[in-house]
């Protein structure tokens, strides 16, 4: 893992934080390895402090979910996890992002690289209207420079995988905005997976699909376990309960409560969190 | 209830009736006034046609103009002449006006930008002849003589702001996602920049500027005292060159009639070039879009 230019760098490299996990993966039940660690990371537009200190560290090859209510800094957790936040004018990031166990807001850190191995879905599905439905899907890699040996089976494959491919495999040549608001997005997640991101943050990616489509999506964040690190915002509480192993309560740029998902749901220790899920929260 | 609900539907006779009134009111203006404005367009054409085409032949085409006195001869070298011109003045201005527009839409915030973009608002506005003017004295009195060189040079200035403008604005209209979708999958800002930004707003960037190539080749008063006028073909980038439009200003205001009739057919050949330009423009932008 190099988050580093390629090119030559001059001082010496930052001390890594040694993440749990021995050298070569050994596979006893030791503790668990942590990918991405969130340090007391603050962020905020301008003077307006959106996250207050969020601390949260992420497992390898887990699911974890972010629940709060609308406005509390979902997003904008999400976004500060591969440099996203800062892009929009005035955004600002405080704190530290460990990616296995280094930080992503170091110096010499690279935030191209950084998004490169942190890939993102986003709450509204933004496909790119010139390029075709497979030139979208291989955008990340074509734009980047990178040549595509086989692209239409890698089109077949990233189609497939988000459960596209029977409903646009006649019009892989169509513009990418011709498809539904649905099919846009399936199609923004099929693009981030070509990038074989280790990390891939979704935000709300099923707030405009249809039941079929969403079992779909949650039947591919399953799959994706395996081999990635997922965090997904959602609304809505069924799906954090199907498709997480953690689960973290976002409040007013805070994190109230993190744990398994079983516990959150069942017996949360905070009462916030608890009249949250419970629906009675005004 | 359904005797109750149905009366919730129709809307009062009268303010139904007023409402729809008013619509067809406001529609008709509006096609009525459209159709006012292509009056003036289309009488143009139409008269251009009827009096230029007559004198459009073959050797209007391919033939130098002939001494006063000789009837016939052509306007070959003015065609090639604004040909040349107005290329020469996509070469110098387009790449300015590109690059300062890409500025001003990605990363121009502070004062350097507000400068450009009020500089550019202002030489917009400039009369050409003024252009004229300052490239008279820019690089006609400095070099000694009248030159294509310092045509292109009267005619990229008149280019650049509006160039430079419709770039930013189109650039602008793109939305803000797409941006960074392109940067979430890991590209670079200046890729992003190019392969999407710019990608998503060429269209109408292309037409911005087929408008503003439309504008200069029809520019009079800034050749007369750049590029002047040439009877010859102009044998260099130093010498002077004949134009369409000034050609058509020397023959219009001459006591000839064979030279007006020449000047209608030089309006028409232009007006024609002009159009044929635009939608060559448009026909590439739009397969390009489509992509196949
Ligand atoms: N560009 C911005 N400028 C200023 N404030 C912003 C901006 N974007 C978001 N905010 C503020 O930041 C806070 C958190 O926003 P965020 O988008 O992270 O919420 P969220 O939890 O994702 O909400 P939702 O569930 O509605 O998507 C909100 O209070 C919002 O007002
Ligand atoms: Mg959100």
């Amino acid at each position: 893992m190099n988050l580093e230019p390629a090119e030559p760098v001059v001082t010496a490299p930052t001390p890594k934080v040694k993440a749990p996990s021995a050298p070569g993966g050994a596979e006893e039940p030791s503790a668990p390895e942590v990918k991405l660690s969130a340090e007391d990371l603050r962020a905020r537009f301008g003077t307006t402090q959106v996250l207050k200190g969020i601390s949260m560290p992420i497992e390898a090859r887990t699911v974890t979910a972010v629940i709060g209510p609308s406005g509390c800094g979902k997003s904008t957790f999400v976004r500060c996890l591969n440099r996203m936040h800062e892009v929009a004018p005035g955004a600002v990031v405080e704190g530290r992002v460990l990616l296995d166990g280094q930080d992503i807001y170091g110096a010499q850190v690279d935030p191209v690289l950084v998004r490169r191995h942190i890939g993102m879905v986003f709450q509204k599905p933004n496909p790119f209207p010139t390029l075709s439905i497979q030139d979208n899907v291989l955008a990340g890699l074509r734009l980047n420079g990178t040549r595509v040996p086989n692209p239409a089976e890698v089109v077949e494959r990233r189609l497939r995988q988000v459960a596209l491919w029977d409903e646009v495999k006649d019009g892989l040549d169509r513009s990418g905005t011709s498809l539904s608001g649905g099919q846009q997005q399936r199609l923004c997640i099929a693009r981030s997976l070509a990038l074989e991101p280790e990390v891939l943050l979704m935000d709300e990616p099923c707030s405009a699909l249809d039941p079929i489509a969403t079992a779909r999506v949650e039947e591919l964040i399953h799959e994706l376990r395996a081999d990635y690190t997922i965090v997904i915002v959602t609304h809505n509480m069924q799906q954090a309960a199907r498709v997480a192993d953690t689960t973290a309560f976002f409040y007013m740029g805070e994190l109230v409560e993190y744990d398994q998902t079983d516990v959150i749901f069942t017996r949360p220790k905070q009462r916030k969190t608890e009249d949250y899920i419970t629906g009675r929260f005004g | 209830m359904s005797t109750r609900a149905a009366p919730l539907l129709e809307a009062s006779d009268s303010s139904y009736k007023l409402r729809k009134a008013k619509d067809r009111l406001i529609r008709g203006l509006c096609v009525a006034f459209t159709l006012l404005a292509l009056v003036p367009l289309f009488s143009v054409l139409y008269y251009l046609t009827a009096r230029g085409i007559g004198g459009v032949n073959l050797a209007f085409f391919t033939e130098l103009p002939r001494p006063v006195g000789e009837t016939g001869g052509g306007m070959a070298n003015s065609i090639v002449g604004s040909a040349q011109l107005v290329g020469l003045a996509c070469l110098f201005g387009i790449p300015p006006g590109l690059l300062a527009g890409i500025y001003l839409a990605e990363s121009g915030k502070g004062g350097l930008a507000k400068v450009i973009r009020f500089t550019a608002d202002v030489l917009a506005g400039v009369p050409s002849i003024t252009v004229g003017v300052f490239v008279y004295s820019l690089l006609v009195l400095t070099l000694g003589r009248f030159s294509m060189l310092a045509g292109a040079v009267a005619l990229a200035v008149l280019m650049v702001p509006t160039v430079t403008r419709t770039t930013e604005e189109l650039m602008r209209l793109v939305p803000e996602q797409l941006r960074e979708a392109g940067l979430g999958l890991g590209l670079p800002r200046w890729r992003v920049t190019l392969k999407i930004t710019l990608r998503t707003a060429l269209p109408g960037i292309a037409t911005g500027i087929m408008l503003a190539v439309a504008r200069v080749a029809g520019e009079t008063a800034p050749l007369l005292f750049t590029a002047f006028s040439n009877r010859f073909w102009n044998d260099g980038i130093d010498q002077p060159v004949s134009s369409l439009p000034v050609q058509i200003y020397t023959y219009a205001v001459s006591p000839f009639e064979d030279w007006h009739q020449q000047a209608w057919a030089a309006a028409f050949v232009l007006v024609v070039f002009i159009l044929i330009l635009n939608i060559t423009a448009r026909l590439l932008v739009r397969h390009r879009v489509k992509g196949r």
